[in-house]
C-alpha cells in the first residue's frame, strides 16, 4: 500500500499536471480518486484552496456525480449491473445474495474489514452477457447467485 | 416603429429588456418566480414563469429572449394548471409550519399558494425534519423550508464572490448547504445575510434575539438602553404601510415605540457615527502624512471579515476605528454608567441594526472589554417591527418623540452613513476646511452619491489630489483589491459596504425586491440630512463634550484609542490538514504549510526534506508530519510549524535542528 506521503505527492503532481486550472476540477477529482480510492475531505479542502474555488463548489461537484465517493472504499470493488437487461435476468437476487454473504445493506456498502465494496450500476454495456457483474474491472457474465458467492470466496482466498 | 410583444392581446413595446419576463412585468403583470432576480444570473429552475408563446409552445419567460411580434399568453388553462402543480409539489416537499415561521406573511411560497388558490395538496408530504443550523449569531438555516431555487447560492457567489453555500447531491436528494455539510459557522460566510433577503421562503432567516430583549426588559433590576442605526429609520415605515415618511418622523415614532416597550433610554447610532467620522478622519490625515494609504473604511463587519479571510495583506489598510455600533457599545458600557448613574452590571445594551453581520460583530473578541461584550443584543429592523407588532402598538398612529441626550444628538453626516457613499461624504465634510460661499453644506460633496457598485471620485483637498473609491458588493471589492495589488488602481481612501446600496439595503431591513425601494430609502436619509441643523460631524457639540469629559479631549488621544479603536487578525479559512506520516498522529507535530503562497515558494521541497530526514534518523514513529492549509503567515512564506512554533523561510538545517531539539 502506498504511504500517505506518496499519495499526497501524487495530489501535488496531479495539480501541477493540470496547471492548477479550476476548469479541470472534474479530471483532477477523478485522478485523485484513483489514488485514494475515494475523496477524503481534507484533500477536497486542499484542492479548493489550491485551485481558488470555494469549498462548497468542490463539495457540490464531488457529491453530484455518483462516480465520486466521499467514503473510503474496500480493496475490491464489486459492481453489479442493474440495467434493464440484467434486471430482467434477476440481477436483484444476485445483489441480495451478495449483500447477505458480505453482511451489507443498501446504505452500508463496504465491509468492515475494508475488503469489499458492493455497488450497483445502471448499465455496463454488456447486455448480451446479462446478468453481469464486474470485480476490479474484470467482467463476469451470465452470473447466478451461487456463482457470485463462490466468486467472492475465491477472491477472499 | 418600435419593437413590441403582444401580451394577453395587448401590445407592449420593449427596447433592451433581456427576456420576455421583464417585458411582462413592465406590462404590470406579476408573473410569479422563485429563482429570478434581476441582479443575478438567469437560472430557470422554478418553472413558475411559464408562458405560452404562439408557434413556440410553453416556455419559461425568464430565459426566453424577446423578439418583436411574439404573441404571448400568460394565463391559459394549461399554464395555470402547471403553476398550481409546481406549487403543490413544492408544498409536498416543504415544512408547512407556517404559523410559527418567521417568514410568515413575507414568504413567497405562502403568498403564491394563496394567489393561485391552492386548496389541497394532493401529494404526500415527504419532509424529513432536520435540525436547524443555529451555529451563528447572524443567521438560521432550516433545510426543510428550502425550495432549491438557488437564489442564495447565486447571490453569495455572483454578488459577494464568497460561495459559502452550494448545492449538494443530486435529484431528489439535493440540498443547499455549506461545504462538507458543515454548519455555517465553519464556512467562509461573512454574515452579510443577503441570502436571507433573496430566499423566497424561511430556509435562511436572520437569527432573532427578540425573546432575549423582552426578557431583559421585564427584569426589574436591569436598565435597558437602546440605539437605532441610521438606515433603520429609512425602512421601518414600510412594514406599517407608511410611504414617503421622513426619516425624522420615522425615527421619532421608533423612539415612542421603544419607550412604550420599556426601554430606559433611546439613543441614535448616528451620534456614534459622527464620532466614527471624527476619529476616522483624524486617522486618515495621519496616514496621509505617513503615506500609509489607502485607508479602507471598517464600518461594515462583513467587509472586515472578508479582508481578514481573503486579503490579509490589506488588513493594515483597514481603519482601526470601531464601527459606529462598536463605538456605541464602548460608550454605552464604559462611559454611560457614569453619566446615567447606573451600575455597569445593571445595564443591558441593545442596538437596532439594518444588518445581520452586526450580530456577529457585536460578539467579536476584538471588541470585548476583558472578555465581556459591550453590546448584549443586536436586533434587526425586521425584529424591531416584530416587537412593535407584538406590543400591539399602532406604529402609524404613534406621535414622534425625541431621542435621549447626549447620544441622541447627531449631525447630518451621521445620518447619511447608512447609504453607500455616506461614510466617504461624511469624512470629506470633516476634513474640508472651507466651503464656497452660498454652497449648501449637505450638497458640497454630493458627487460621491450614486447607484453603481464601483464609483470613483477625485477631489482637490488638503492641498493635494485625493483619489477615492466607493464600492458595494464584495465581488466588486475583490476586483478592486486585485487591481490595487497590481497597481492598476491607486486610491487614498476606499469605502466598502457589502450590501447593495449600503446599509439601507441590508439583510436586516424589511424584505425588498426592487431597486426603487432601496433608492427611496437612500433618499430618505439624504433628505433627513438636509433638515438637520448641522452637517459636519466635528460640529456636534455633544461629541465635543464627550471627548472633553471622557475621551482625552481630542480625536486620536490615548483614551480615544483605548475606547474607540480595535484591531483585526488573519482569519483562517480552512481548518483541515492532510496527514503525511503513517503513525496515527503520534509524536512531535510538524506542519508544513501548503497554502497558495507557500506552495509557490517551495513547500513541496521542504516536505520532501523533512520526510527524508526523519526517515534517515529512523524516528518515523516519533514525528507526526502533516500538510496544513495555511499557517497564516503568507508574507513570510514558506512556513513550517514545529511543535507549535512557526519558522518562516526555513533552511534545511534550521528545520533539522528544530526537529532534533523536540526529539531530545
Amino acid at each position: 500500500m502506498k504511504s500517505n506521503y506518496e499519495k499526497f505527492k501524487s495530489v501535488c503532481s496531479i495539480l501541477e499536471e493540470y496547471s492548477f486550472d479550476k476548469s479541470k476540477l472534474i479530471p483532477i477529482l477523478q485522478a485523485i480518486q484513483e489514488e485514494y480510492k475515494y475523496l477524503p475531505q481534507e484533500i477536497l479542502a486542499f484542492i479548493s484552496s489550491a485551485l481558488n474555488i470555494s469549498p462548497a463548489k468542490v463539495y457540490g461537484v464531488a457529491t453530484f456525480y455518483s462516480h465520486f465517493s466521499l467514503t473510503p472504499k474496500g480493496k475490491h470493488i464489486i459492481r453489479v449491473c442493474d440495467g434493464t437487461a440484467c434486471h430482467v435476468k434477476k440481477s436483484s437476487s444476485i445483489i441480495e445474495a451478495l449483500r447477505k454473504k458480505l453482511n451489507l445493506s443498501e446504505s452500508e456498502r463496504t465491509t468492515e474489514d475494508m475488503l469489499f465494496t458492493l455497488e450497483t450500476v445502471a448499465c455496463l454495456g454488456a447486455c448480451g452477457l446479462a446478468p453481469v457483474l464486474v470485480v476490479d474491472d474484470k467482467v463476469y457474465g451470465q452470473m447466478t447467485e451461487s456463482k457470485a458467492v463462490t466468486l467472492i470466496e475465491q477472491i477472499k482466498g | 416603429m418600435g419593437k413590441y410583444l403582444i401580451i394577453n392581446g395587448i401590445k407592449v413595446f420593449f427596447d433592451n429588456e433581456k427576456n420576455i419576463l421583464e417585458v411582462i412585468r413592465k406590462a404590470k403583470i406579476e408573473l410569479p418566480t422563485f429563482c429570478y432576480h434581476s441582479e443575478l444570473s438567469t437560472y430557470g429552475s422554478c418553472r413558475l414563469c411559464m408562458v405560452e408563446v404562439e408557434n413556440m409552445g410553453i416556455t419559461p419567460a425568464c430565459s426566453t429572449p424577446c423578439s418583436s411580434g411574439m404573441i404571448i399568453n400568460t394565463n391559459t388553462e394549461k399554464i395555470i394548471n402547471m403553476r398550481k402543480i409546481v406549487i403543490e409539489l413544492l408544498l409536498a416537499n416543504h415544512d408547512r409550519e407556517c404559523t410559527t415561521c418567521q417568514k410568515s406573511q413575507s414568504c413567497k411560497l405562502q403568498t403564491l399558494a394563496r394567489r393561485l388558490g391552492i386548496e389541497t395538496v394532493r401529494f404526500k408530504n415527504v419532509t424529513h425534519k432536520t435540525d436547524k443550523d443555529l451555529s451563528t449569531y447572524a443567521l438560521v438555516r432550516e433545510q426543510d423550508k428550502c425550495v432549491l431555487c438557488g437564489d442564495c447560492v447565486r447571490f453569495c457567489d455572483e454578488i459577494q464572490s464568497i460561495g459559502a453555500l452550494g448545492f449538494v447531491n443530486r435529484g431528489s436528494k439535493s440540498v443547499v448547504c455549506p461545504s462538507f455539510g458543515k454548519d455555517l459557522e465553519l464556512s467562509e460566510c461573512v454574515y452579510c445575510g443577503q441570502c436571507s433577503r433573496v430566499c423566497p421562503t424561511g430556509a435562511i432567516i436572520p437569527r432573532s434575539e427578540v425573546r432575549e430583549v423582552w426578557k431583559a426588559l421585564s427584569d426589574k433590576n436591569k436598565k435597558v438602553i437602546v440605539a437605532i442605526a441610521p438606515a433603520v429609520r429609512a425602512a421601518i415605515g414600510e412594514v406599517f404601510g407608511l410611504v414617503n415618511e421622513s426619516g425624522a418622523r420615522a425615527a421619532g415614532r421608533v423612539v415612542t415605540a421603544l419607550k412604550n416597550m420599556g426601554f430606559y433610554k433611546v439613543f441614535d447610532v448616528s451620534f456614534t457615527a459622527d464620532m466614527t467620522i471624527v476619529e476616522e478622519a483624524n486617522e486618515f490625515l495621519e496616514r496621509l502624512k505617513e503615506d500609509n494609504i489607502p485607508l479602507f473604511t471598517s464600518c461594515c463587519p462583513a467587509w472586515v471579515k472578508f479582508v481578514e479571510q481573503y486579503y490579509p495583506e490589506f488588513i493594515k489598510n483597514l481603519s482601526t476605528c470601531r464601527s459606529p455600533q462598536g463605538m456605541y457599545g464602548a460608550v454605552a458600557k464604559r462611559i454611560m454608567p457614569k453619566i446615567l448613574g447606573v451600575k455597569k452590571e445593571d445595564l443591558v445594551v441593545v442596538s437596532i441594526m439594518p444588518c445581520t453581520a452586526k450580530k456577529y460583530e457585536a460578539r467579536r473578541k476584538e471588541l470585548a472589554d476583558n472578555g465581556e461584550v459591550d453590546i448584549d443584543y443586536v436586533i434587526t429592523t425586521q425584529e424591531l417591527a416584530m416587537m412593535i407588532e407584538e406590543s400591539g402598538l399602532r406604529f402609524q398612529d404613534l406621535e414622534p418623540y425625541a431621542f435621549n441626550m447626549p447620544l441622541g444628538f447627531k449631525t447630518g453626516a451621521g445620518v447619511i452613513f447608512g447609504n453607500s457613499g455616506g461614510v466617504t461624504e461624511a469624512v470629506l465634510r470633516n476634513v474640508a476646511s472651507s466651503i464656497a460661499d452660498g454652497q449648501d453644506e449637505s450638497e458640497q460633496f454630493s458627487f460621491v452619491r450614486g447607484d453603481n457598485g464601483i464609483r470613483e471620485a477625485t477631489i482637490n483637498l488638503l492641498g493635494r489630489e485625493l483619489k477615492i473609491a466607493i464600492i458595494y458588493g464584495l465581488k466588486n471589492a475583490r476586483q478592486v483589491l486585485r487591481e490595487l495589488k497590481t497597481e492598476k488602481r491607486k486610491y487614498d481612501f476606499v469605502e466598502v459596504m457589502a450590501c447593495p446600496g449600503g446599509c439601507v439595503g441590508g439583510a436586516g431591513q424589511p424584505i425588498y425586491n426592487d431597486l426603487v425601494t432601496r433608492q427611496n430609502r437612500a433618499k430618505v436619509l439624504y433628505e433627513n440630512d438636509k433638515t438637520l441643523e448641522l452637517h459636519k460631524p466635528q460640529d456636534n457639540p455633544y461629541v465635543q463634550k464627550l471627548y472633553n469629559d471622557y475621551l482625552g479631549g481630542a480625536p486620536g488621544s490615548t483614551k480615544a484609542h483605548e475606547y474607540l479603536h480595535t484591531h483585526y487578525k488573519y482569519k483562517k479559512r480552512y481548518k483541515e490538514s492532510v496527514a503525511i506520516s503513517d503513525n496515527d498522529n503520534k509524536g512531535v507535530e510538524v506542519n508544513v504549510c501548503f497554502g497558495n503562497h507557500c506552495m509557490k515558494r517551495g513547500s513541496k521541497d521542504i516536505l520532501k526534506h523533512i520526510v527524508e530526514y526523519v526517515e534517515s534518523k529512523k524516528c518515523k514513529d516519533k514525528v507526526n508530519i502533516a500538510a496544513s492549509i495555511c499557517l497564516e503567515k503568507c508574507f513570510s512564506a514558506p512556513n513550517v510549524k514545529v511543535a507549535g512554533t512557526t519558522i518562516s523561510k526555513p533552511s534545511d538545517k534550521v528545520i533539522e535542528e528544530a526537529v532534533d531539539k523536540e526529539l531530545k
